[in-house]
């Protein structure tokens, strides 16, 4: 028989073995001599069953997990056998926590193989390319519009209306720019779909060159996710072998390419301005605005920007699906969210929901509260210029209006869940302490209002003058907030303020706090 | 272990030379100094300047913005930490102050016989199987304490 087994190459199964279990699997086999071949994936998402490996059968990929390189052998034999096995899931596609899911954009992650554009479009992909090509930029931009897709960054600006003013802007060259410099603490879904499905970013961006008229677009992904690059590289020179980017994109007049750049470590350059200024090999010090990088962008030329899900999106709405993404979500938050669940959490990973599904339920109900078994204490929301919010806030819709009213935002997605033993004052200094290291120093707020912010959050702890100290941090963060060009002085007071706000009984000297909770 | 060439003028005149024709390519040059010696040897800088037509000042501006780019190489082995909320959460901090101990270093040094560096970095995406950290290239999720004292031990090989 011969048996086709696909393992993730996902850097998050890397990272807990998926490569010793691959390995494993080989030599079973090869022991065993049954004729086996593994196609590497990208991943699920569900990471709390990583390593999840499946097998292909004539109802559909039976999964197991989370699979040791030691659970090899016998996983293969019930994989032979189709029999029993502790670790046996079912069929993927029926795992509840799948199944609950609307998965738009990571459809394929975990599906496919990411260095297969033939896999790629026996799976629905390119459709949109193929149906763009024949509707020229208007009705793209028409198709984009409708379908209320918003900036999936964390900013939330109608994508239709950026892309809208970039095509009309005369120039000689325009850029497509990808920010792939996920640097929010708990998100990981760029990531995800950079390594698991590729094609789908490139496509996005292929689509938008043909609808605002650029030729060129740039990739600028952070160094700390060395799988990425590589996956997102190999797709592009697969993308190019087939015809799908260079001169002649899909056979048509358009002429589109793409290059990966790399970050180095600063935080700040997932900042829109400051990535161009990055790409441009400059310092990443944040612009001023306007000019919007949609007039004036990378080397003063028009340039769309957007993020990795939000070019992720455009295919399935290119296809056809602009009415269809339209109808999912509430309010003006349309369509879908790879939301990804993180940090001490019972079932973490990528979950694709329309908007409008509650914090609780994700946090409870999918997540099913802490790994550690202790209660949740707090969640932060859209990474580390998050707000922290507590369990009265959890009936909170995920929408990007429903948490701006409650002084928090949704960033790019990530829930990061935090049990009782969190020290909020801690978290509060952490936040004043990143923004103090990763502040590019433009704005004199954000780069000294954070030290001070450091300096003075430590006074509390040490229960010097607390109340005196809590007044001086807030009139700093107000400081912050209203004078800093960019979101990382401008948004740092989020977490501070929530975990201040909500949390009050931790800002004090710690031997008092300790003995409280006895 | 990553091997590395020793600084020398004319390999880093040829590394230069292979990119210059990039649109904005003094970050791209600066990494891949970095991948060929370990670091960014002071002497590139004048080098890349005169290369790109920049100032000194704005390649020095550029390559000490960074925190990737090292100044100096590191040890054989460098071990890095997430230090970002989501490990934080899972009960990082604990971790790094066991390896802080275990090498006898803070965090953001090099051991004294230049084996091992520990770094922080922020955030590695794997944060839904923190807390996370890499050896070399070499990505480690649901690190726990046995997980840190063997990744340890290995860097101090």
């Amino acid at each position: 028989m011969n048996l086709r087994i696909f393992v993730s190459r996902d850097a998050g199964a890397v990272a807990v073995g998926a490569d010793e279990v691959a390995l494993a699997l080989e030599q079973a086999a090869g022991k065993r001599g049954v004729d086996m071949e593994i196609v590497r994936t990208g991943s699920r998402g569900l990471y709390w069953l990583e390593p999840m490996i499946e097998v292909a059968t004539p109802k559909g990929r039976v999964a197991f997990g989370p699979v040791t390189a030691a659970d090899a052998a016998s996983v293969l034999e019930a994989m032979i056998s189709d029999g029993a096995h502790p670790l046996r899931l079912g069929i993927a596609d029926e795992i509840p926590w799948l199944k609950r899911q609307t998965r738009l954009t990571c459809a394929r992650c975990g599906v496919i193989d990411p260095r297969s554009v033939e896999d790629y479009r026996a799976h629905d992909g390119y459709k949109g390319l193929e149906r763009a090509l024949t509707l020229g930029s208007e009705a793209i931009l028409a198709d984009v519009t409708a379908s209320g897709l918003r900036g999936r960054g964390g900013a939330g600006f109608p994508t239709g209306i950026k892309w809208k003013t970039v095509a009309q802007t005369s120039a000689d060259q325009k850029y497509i720019v990808c920010n792939a410099d996920e640097g929010d603490s708990g998100t990981f879904a760029d990531r995800m779909i950079m390594e698991g499905d590729p094609f789908v970013v490139i496509e996005g961006m292929t689509i938008a060159g043909i609808a605002v008229g650029a030729a060129k677009g740039y990739i600028y992904i952070r160094s700390e996710y060395p799988h990425a690059i590589v996956a997102m590289n190999a797709a592009i020179a697969a993308a190019r072998r087939a015809g799908y980017l260079g001169a002649r994109v899909g056979g048509s007049a358009h002429s589109f390419d793409l290059e990966v750049r790399v970050g180095a470590g600063a935080y700040v350059c997932g900042e829109e301005t400051s990535l161009l200024e990055s790409l441009e090999g400059r310092r990443g010090i944040v612009r001023a605005k306007p000019p919007l990088p949609a007039h004036k962008g990378l080397f003063g030329k028009p340039t769309v920007i957007n993020n990795v899900l939000s070019f992720a999106a455009i295919p399935f709405i290119l296809a056809g699906g602009a009415k269809a993404y339209a109808d999912f979500g509430i309010g003006r938050s349309r369509g879908t969210m790879p939301i990804q669940l993180a940090g001490n959490i019972k079932r973490g990973g990528l979950f694709e929901v329309a908007f409008g599904i509650t914090l609780g339920e994700l946090v409870d109900d999918v997540g099913g509260g802490t790994f550690t078994g202790r209660p949740v204490r707090a969640v932060q929301v859209g990474g580390p210029l998050g707000a922290y919010f507590p369990r009265e806030l959890f009936d909170t819709p995920f929408d990007y209006e429903a948490f701006t009213a409650r002084d928090g935002l949704i960033g790019h997605g990530g829930i990061v869940v935090f049990d009782d033993s969190v020290d909020m004052a801690k978290q509060a200094r952490f936040a004043m302490e990143f923004c103090a290291i990763e502040s590019c120093g433009k704005c004199t707020p954000c780069r000294i209002g954070s030290t001070r912010g450091v300096e003075t959050i430590d006074k509390i702890r040490a229960g010097e003058r607390v109340p005196e100290n809590i007044a001086v941090v807030e009139d700093l963060c107000n400081t912050m907030k209203f004078g800093s060009l960019c979101a990382l002085g401008g948004f740092t007071p989020y977490p501070v303020m929530s975990a201040l706000k909500h949390f009050r009984e931790d800002f004090g000297p710690a031997p008092a706090r300790l003995q409280a909770a006895e | 272990m990553p091997v590395y060439e020793p600084w020398d003028a004319a390999r880093g005149a040829q590394i230069i030379a292979e990119h210059t024709t990039l649109e904005g390519a003094t970050l791209v040059i600066l990494h891949a100094l970095q991948e060929a010696f370990g670091y960014v040897p002071e002497p590139a800088v004048p080098m890349i300047a005169s290369a790109l037509n920049l100032s000194r000042a704005e390649v020095y501006g550029v390559f000490t913005f960074y925190h990737d780019f090292r100044h100096q190489p590191a040890g054989r082995h460098v071990l890095k930490l997430c230090r970002a909320e989501a490990c934080q959460a899972a009960g990082g901090d604990a971790l790094a102050a066991r390896a802080e101990a275990k090498l006898g270093i803070a965090i953001g040094n090099t051991t004294a016989d230049e084996r091992v560096t520990l770094e922080p970095i922020y955030c590695l995406g794997l944060c839904a199987t923190a807390p996370s950290a890499m050896l070399d290239g070499r990505l480690v999720g649901r690190l726990d304490e046995a997980r840190i004292d063997a990744l340890v031990a290995e860097a101090q090989r």
